[in-house]
């Protein structure tokens, strides 16, 4: 292909550009056009057409979006909002944490292994690029029915890859889900959080300010893969008859990303650097037109100074691939020989590829060719935003109208049942054989990770201050009321955090969802912003920023609604965290909160092939209650364990409990064929000395938070309302089938 | 005494293993691998992780670093030296313990907190326990199943100088459920789990992995 330069493009305008296959609309090529004031040359169109992107622009979503902004929670944690790299919280002692979780879900289910691998290597990136060291990572995965052919051949490869990879860089795994629902069975989610910590004062920013300063390209050579990965892949839907998509998915190189990290880490220490973004999807397409417009908008940059793998690529394949652990920093020209110097350190390459200008044009040559000559801020940030027709899908009101009709346990022989069967059922059976693929000890911080209800780790060694995160979504909810489904995950995630007795500061979130040109799929969409921006609102919990994945469908099959919400928390003292279990006999066991007939959207009901009923309604200030009932508590040291109640409802709970250190459970409940199943929202289950439940009573009354004795701990096994679970057949139950389904 | 502990890129432990010997009452000095100086430690540690990206051989490419010489050479003289996951690896490369660490038999990376049999109380690195003592550490690698030839094995099982040995179900098909290993003189030991993750029941499963540290202070101090 000859060289399609600036000069070219104007003095040929009328030449036939292949916008369409590189994902273009019509209108968005003549926009385009119009910025320009003529065609685009190819490498230009190159990069507006990822930039453009779904995935990149966020320009179906943009519009709704807008109410994380607009619904303005009053807080000071808030250190770096929306629109960076990450959200950074401030919390406390001079420390600031900043996270966020990303999705990896198309290239997972090509390339499972490397698909989600690169999922972990793109958001510790993200993390880093910050300025804080990652500390640790979760993954919320969903996958088709846990026995499908397919879901055998992307859930051994993603787990595989998410351990090969955080493993590698020594991030200790913390938690995350594993969910199992037939709508996800062409389309696994694999959404990857991390968190990072750093001091106040070393908060980095995407913006290269300040003319002849220099723009520097370091970590791994730029190879061909993952060219067009944003575009091909995360913006069209799965066409079951189209070819397979493999070269696409990007490789990862977990040693060099754990290289790069600690020479970026020494880079920051030493104050080296103006600005700093990584390289993800769009590759240098985006870190350069984000940086360029983070700053005065002036950049120059020599494209065939960047160090290839692979000598034959083309100025605009350069500009698209999405080769992994790459950076890209702004670094000032009294410091770029220290800067170097770090580099060879640790080995990395690097390059100086640009230069800040103090013009207002982002420009690119290839061998003193110019190629691209473009307002950066019309390439990183006023792509198209669409309205998208919304529409509520006509199968609510149909689902929400019927009735559900499960088996009810009553009798000790149908409790026992209904126990084991949940127990046992793969969205509520162990998860060691995932959790055990990954390294949860690196760093000698952790102080929870799964099973716990969040994950936990300690960010100050000497006044043990720590940080808690939990992720959770409920898509039977949204499925049924995409706005509450929202605001109940949101409910979930704090309450997961409070469990321990940790303070929830802030949210991110990962949105889930199928096509957005299906106006019934954007409506569940709006609902769910709408649902998560309220929730937050009157939680007071601002977002501090999140990731919006569409087209997760599979012809006209779309996802169930999945807004996956993570929240983070602060603990003074990790070491007076409540723990999730309970290691001795003769304590009280109360659960606390209302439980209502909530079956629809259960997991017993899932497990029964119904999915309609309505879902509950958030009452928010309710949990806002519970929550401080679970702090205070925990402050007063009055817990000896907490867990929260959610899918599995009290059965699930009391399996995790008495399992946990293998310590029993005497339990009597009314209205058993409710109360084991049900699960209604704001319930956890505390374990007690008898000499704190007076305490406990007083406090619950407090936060006017309904309570219930419901048994003691002790013995070997789980009796419920008479009917005798020993602790060898329920483990058996709960620990035996992923080995089953999965060797 | 001070107590130098080894940084490959790519290890991932050496903060771990500093922070536990510190916390037995060492001073721990960070080592370099592209340094040829160990900066007057009385003994080494080599830190789990993946050292150059287990490119090659888990442990191969390692070996060859500036900074192993001067250890080899230390070692060689009765400088105690602990290797543990990865470092035991370097060590099997380096040949100053026999036999060779492969894949886990499942074939999947396992992390678990693993029940160990102390079996010999007498290296520099294992005096603070008793023979038969049970201690519970974490164990996390996708390479820690420990081979070696027949001949090898006899001379291990015959001189003691297997020093800890998994209990119940092999985690990794190790012969003879071999965790860690001697060299003839009990100045070299590795081990596939980690004793550094294990030094305060806050962040670990027990803080049974602590002995590790006390006994080469205690060696030290004899």
């Amino acid at each position: 292909m000859a060289l399609d330069t600036v000069a070219i493009a104007k003095a040929n305008p009328d030449t036939n550009q292949p916008y369409a296959e590189l994902g273009l609309k019509g209108d968005e090529y003549t926009r385009i056009k119009e910025i320009l004031g003529r065609r685009p040359t190819s490498s230009e169109l190159a990069m507006y057409s990822v930039m453009w992107s779904e995935h990149c622009s966020y320009k179906s979503s943009k519009v709704h979006l807008k109410q994380f902004g607009d619904k303005v929670v009053k807080t000071d944690a808030l250190l770096v909002g929306i629109g960076e790299n990450a959200g950074v919280v401030d919390v406390g002692q001079g420390y600031a944490v900043t996270f966020k979780i990303e999705s990896h879900n198309h290239p997972s289910f090509i390339e499972p292994y490397q698909g989600a691998a690169t999922g972990v290597g793109g958001i510790v990136r993200d993390i880093l690029t910050m300025g804080a060291r990652p500390i640790a990572v979760m993954d919320p995965l969903r996958f088709g029915p846990a026995d499908a052919a397919d879901t055998r051949r992307v859930l051994p490869g993603i787990i595989a890859g998410v351990g090969g990879y955080g493993n590698c860089l020594g991030l200790p795994n913390i938690g995350g889900e594993v969910v199992f629902d037939e709508t996800y069975i062409g389309n696994p989610l694999v959404n990857a959080l991390c968190v990072g910590v750093m001091k106040h004062s070393d908060i980095k920013l995407a913006k290269a300010a300040g003319a002849g300063n220099l723009v520097v390209l370091y970590g791994a050579k730029t190879g061909g893969d993952g060219i067009g990965g944003v575009s091909v892949l995360a913006s069209e839907t799965f066409d079951a008859t189209g070819p397979a998509k493999r070269p696409a998915v990007q490789v990862g190189d977990p040693f060099v990303e754990k290289v790069l990290i600690e020479c970026s880490l020494e880079i920051f220490a030493e104050d080296l650097v103006v600005g700093i973004q990584d390289l993800g999807g769009a590759g240098l397409s985006c870190a350069t037109s984000e940086l360029a417009s983070g700053g005065s908008g002036g950049m120059k940059v020599e494209l065939d100074r960047v160090l290839l793998r692979d000598a034959t690529l083309s100025p605009e394949e350069i500009l698209m691939s999405e080769s992994q652990e790459r950076m890209c920093a702004i670094v000032e020209p009294k410091h770029i020989a220290r800067f170097l110097e770090i580099c060879k350190k640790w080995d990395v390459t690097v390059t100086v590829i640009g230069e800040v200008t103090d013009g207002e044009r982002l420009e690119i040559t290839w061998h003193g060719e110019l190629i691209v000559d473009v307002p950066p801020r019309t390439v990183a940030h006023e792509g198209p935003v669409y309205n998208r027709p919304l529409a509520k899908p006509e199968y609510i009101d149909r689902v929400n109208a019927e009735v559900i009709n499960v088996p009810r346990p009553e009798t000790a022989e149908q409790i026992k049942e209904t126990v084991l069967k949940l127990a046992a059922t793969p969205n509520l059976a162990d998860k060691s054989w995932v959790t055990a693929q990954y390294d949860r000890y690196v760093q000698g911080n952790t102080i929870q990770s799964q099973p716990d209800d969040s994950g936990m780790v300690r960010i100050d060694e000497k006044t043990n201050l720590g940080v808690a995160i939990a992720t959770d979504a409920n898509a039977n909810w949204s499925y049924l009321n995409p706005y509450e489904g929202a605001k109940l995950a949101l409910a979930e995630a704090a309450r997961n955090i409070a469990t321990a007795g940790a303070k929830p500061l802030a949210v991110t979130n990962c949105l889930n969802f199928g096509s957005p040109e299906d106006p019934g799929v954007m409506w569940q969409f709006a609902e769910s912003v709408r649902g998560l921006a309220d929730g937050c609102l009157e939680m007071g919990l601002p977002v501090t920023g999140g990731n919006v994945s569409f087209y997760n469908q599979t012809g006209a099959v779309a996802i169930l609604p999945t807004p996956v919400i993570g929240v983070l928390g602060v603990i003074d003292d990790v070491r007076t965290r409540t723990p999730m279990s309970f290691d001795r006999a003769e304590l009280q066991l109360f659960l606390l909160g209302d439980t209502n007939d909530d079956i629809a959207g259960s997991e017993w009901a899932y497990m029964h092939g119904q999915r309609g009923g309505k879902a509950p309604i958030a009452d928010l200030q309710r949990e806002m209650r519970l929550i401080n009932l679970l702090v205070a508590g925990r402050t007063s040291q009055i817990f000896t364990a907490a867990h929260d109640l959610s899918q599995g409802g009290l059965s699930a709970t009391l399996t995790e409990m008495v399992l946990r250190h293998n310590v029993g459970a005497i339990i009597d409940i009314e209205k058993p064929g409710t109360t084991l199943i049900s699960e209604s929202p704001g319930r956890v289950v505390v374990a007690v000395d008898p000499t704190k439940s007076a305490a406990l009573l007083a406090l619950a009354a407090k936060e006017n938070i309904a309570i219930t004795k419901i048994g003691t701990t002790g013995g070997s096994s789980l009796i419920i309302n008479g009917a005798d679970i020993s602790l060898t057949e329920l483990r058996k139950a709960h620990t035996e089938t992923f080995p089953k389904l999965f060797g | 005494m001070k107590v130098g502990v080894v940084t490959f890129p790519g290890t991932l432990d050496d903060r771990d293993a500093a922070r536990a010997a510190t916390h037995a009452g060492t001073t721990a000095v960070s080592l370099w691998h592209n340094d040829a100086d160990l900066k007057g430690v009385d003994a080494v540690i080599l830190p789990g992780g993946f050292s150059y990206g287990d490119y090659l051989r888990c442990g191969a490419i390692s070996r060859f670093a500036p900074v192993m010489e001067k250890i080899i050479d230390a070692a060689n003289g009765g400088m105690p030296l602990l290797g543990i996951c990865n470092g035991f690896q370097v060590l099997c490369e380096a040949h100053l313990l026999p036999g060779a660490l492969t894949r886990n038999h499942e074939l999947h990376f396992l992390c678990r907190d693993q029940k160990l049999e102390i079996t010999n109380n007498q290296t520099a690195w294992t005096t603070s326990y008793k023979v038969g003592q049970e201690i519970v550490i974490p164990l996390k690698n996708g390479e820690g199943s420990f081979q070696c030839d027949d001949a090898t094995l006899a001379a291990l099982e015959g001189e003691g100088r297997i020093i800890a040995r998994y209990v119940g179900e092999n985690p990794n098909g190790s012969r003879n459920k071999i965790a860690g290993i001697t060299n003839e003189r009990g100045n070299v030991v590795g081990l596939m789990p980690h004793p550094e993750h294990a030094i305060d029941p806050l962040t670990g499963p027990t803080a049974d992995g602590l002995g590790f540290f006390t006994s080469v202070l205690n060696a030290m101090v004899k």
